[in-house]
């Protein structure tokens, strides 16, 4: 082989490592889950309904066993994402259908309900202002978001349950408990929102994996004029 | 005979002139300089005086400012001096006052050597008197502080961190935790510093205290309120996602106003904090416990001191 002809396969293998090494940085960084716009013809001083569900395990995608946050479209349609914009200085109102196990909390200040209108929420109907994680199924997860002063424990399903939604989306007719709150967003602004429950199994402290991962555990209300 | 700093009479008379004419400038611009900031901007430097530590800490950004000034004058001066009056156009061959001549000038070396020795040793001395003095300078201490505060009732507060917020306990009043960190005005204050899961650290930069929050450890910083206001909290160590957002506002409230709250949040939150463990300076995971449940350690309601509020209830 001649020099030239080395040359020239040197750099098309060069140039091939590159574009390898481009690609891969450049399709992590653009991985993100889906924004719901929850804006779309809201008209000014209506409040918006949200409904979301929690799953132990989402059983799709990258981390099938990861836990996960799913939001409803206003389509109806389930999505595996927490990024939502919603407008601002409104009123939401929002369901939570939750379909996880619980355990007791590792802080239980985290069991009280605040943040939210009247301090407190529906739990399948009934109003609640503080959960007794030791007591009963436990916390599975929390929807909080700490900029805001939002909390709100997410009562666990029985583990033992013959219908435990094993992946999801999970439908109303599996084992779930349904929470349901008001809040108003604030101005303009991103607010990032997360669960406090230590839920990543495996990870150190159960702080890893989903709930560092944004469309899991984590994610952000876009609050937009 | 030879001149030690290789010159004759009339070249050791000039480099004299310029010697001295450089000493009248750099005292007259320190001399000015050092008090219109020490005065006009030293008040304002941060992190401003809204508690004992603030102050300290302010006190000694201004003390090195004016120390350094003059130094930094005399480096500006000598070189646009030197730029000026030694420049090759102006003075021919002529050598600069400490030009190669002076390297082996005794009393040159000795100035230098001595004026050097007496600034880095003054820093030395003025800055362990001021993390001693006060207490600490409102820096974390670890569980076993050997400089405390004077004052006979300090109110504790527990700073427990976890990803991704800072939660505050007032074994004083009750236990209680909330989101919330409210201070009385002219209290000092003990703040316990633990973490529930990763290092995090406790930084609230406008009262001058900053320590770090590990997993069962009880890191202890004092500082004394002086003044009402706002005062904001980060998280000063890299802690994972939502490390970024990891921070919340804190308020100095006059002591009524602060008595007040306490008082209002302990029975708001008592069904809640029945729920809580005890109070411990720190918590650990029990293996065998339920989920990882965290366990008070270390059981100790609070020093003989650190009584602020204990008077009505205990925890």
């Amino acid at each position: 082989m001649t020099r030239t002809a080395r040359l020239g396969v040197f750099s098309a293998l060069f140039a091939v490592a590159i574009g390898l090494v481009v690609f891969t940085a450049m399709a992590f960084l653009r991985t993100s889950p889906p924004t719901i716009d929850f804006t779309q013809g809201h008209k000014a001083g209506q409040p918006v309904d949200m409904t979301v569900q929690t799953v132990g395990s989402i059983g799709f995608g990258p981390h099938p066993t990861w836990v996960s946050y799913l939001t409803k479209t206003p389509g109806g349609r389930w999505v595996n994402t927490t990024l939502w914009d919603l407008p601002a200085h409104t009123r939401i109102n929002m369901t939570i259908d939750e379909y996880d196990s619980g355990s007791p909390l590792r802080n239980q200040q985290i069991g009280s309900i605040y943040g939210v209108i009247g301090n407190q929420a529906l739990l399948n109907g009934k109003p609640v202002s503080l959960i007794n994680s030791n007591a009963g199924n436990g916390v599975a997860h929390t929807f909080s978001v700490p900029e805001l002063g939002i909390n709100v424990p997410l009562y666990g399903v029985n583990g033992n349950a013959k219908n435990f939604c094993s992946s999801a989306p999970c439908t109303l007719s599996e084992a779930h408990n349904t929470i349901q709150f008001s809040f108003m967003t604030p101005g303009p602004g991103q607010y990032p929102f997360q669960c406090f429950v230590p839920c990543g199994l495996g990870f150190l402290y159960g702080n890893g994996g989903p709930m560092q991962t944004i469309g899991y555990m984590g994610g952000f209300l876009k609050v937009v004029d | 005979m030879a001149d030690p700093a290789g010159g004759s009479h009339r070249a050791r008379s000039e480099d004299a002139r310029h010697a001295w004419r450089i000493f009248a400038i750099w005292f007259v611009l320190s001399a000015v300089i050092d008090p219109l900031y020490y005065f006009l901007a030293g008040p304002h430097m941060p992190p401003g005086a809204e508690t004992s530590a603030a102050s300290g800490a302010q006190f000694d950004l201004n003390v090195v400012m004016v120390t350094a000034m003059p130094v930094v004058i005399a480096v500006v001066l000598y070189l646009g001096y030197a730029v000026v009056v030694w420049g090759a156009k102006r003075s021919g061959d002529r050598e600069a006052v400490g030009g190669p001549k002076y390297t082996r000038n005794l009393r040159v070396q000795m100035a230098f050597i001595g004026v050097t020795t007496l600034i880095v040793m003054g820093m030395f001395v003025f800055g362990t008197v001021e993390l001693i003095v006060p207490a600490g300078a409102g820096g974390g201490e670890g569980p076993n502080p050997i400089w405390t505060p004077t004052s006979k009732t300090i109110l504790p507060i527990q700073v427990i961190a976890q990803q991704w917020k800072f939660t505050y306990r007032y074994p004083t009043f009750g236990g209680f935790e909330t989101d919330q960190l409210m201070l009385p005005d002219n209290t000092t204050v003990a703040f316990h510093v633990t973490s529930l899961d990763v290092i995090h650290s406790f930084w609230a930069y406008q009262l001058g205290v900053k320590a770090d929050a590990n997993p069962a450890e009880d890191n202890v910083a004092y500082t004394t309120t002086q003044q009402t206001g706002e005062f904001t909290v980060r998280c000063s160590e890299l802690c994972g996602l939502w490390h970024g957002s990891m921070y919340d506002f804190g308020h100095i409230m006059t002591k009524q106003g602060f008595e007040q709250w306490a008082t209002s949040t302990e029975q708001k939150l008592a069904p809640a904090t029945k729920l809580l463990p005890k109070f411990a300076y720190t918590y650990v995971p029990d293996a065998n416990g339920a989920d990882g449940g965290y366990y008070p350690d270390n059981v100790d309601p609070y020093s003989n001191v650190e009584t602020y509020g204990a008077s009505t209830t205990q925890s």
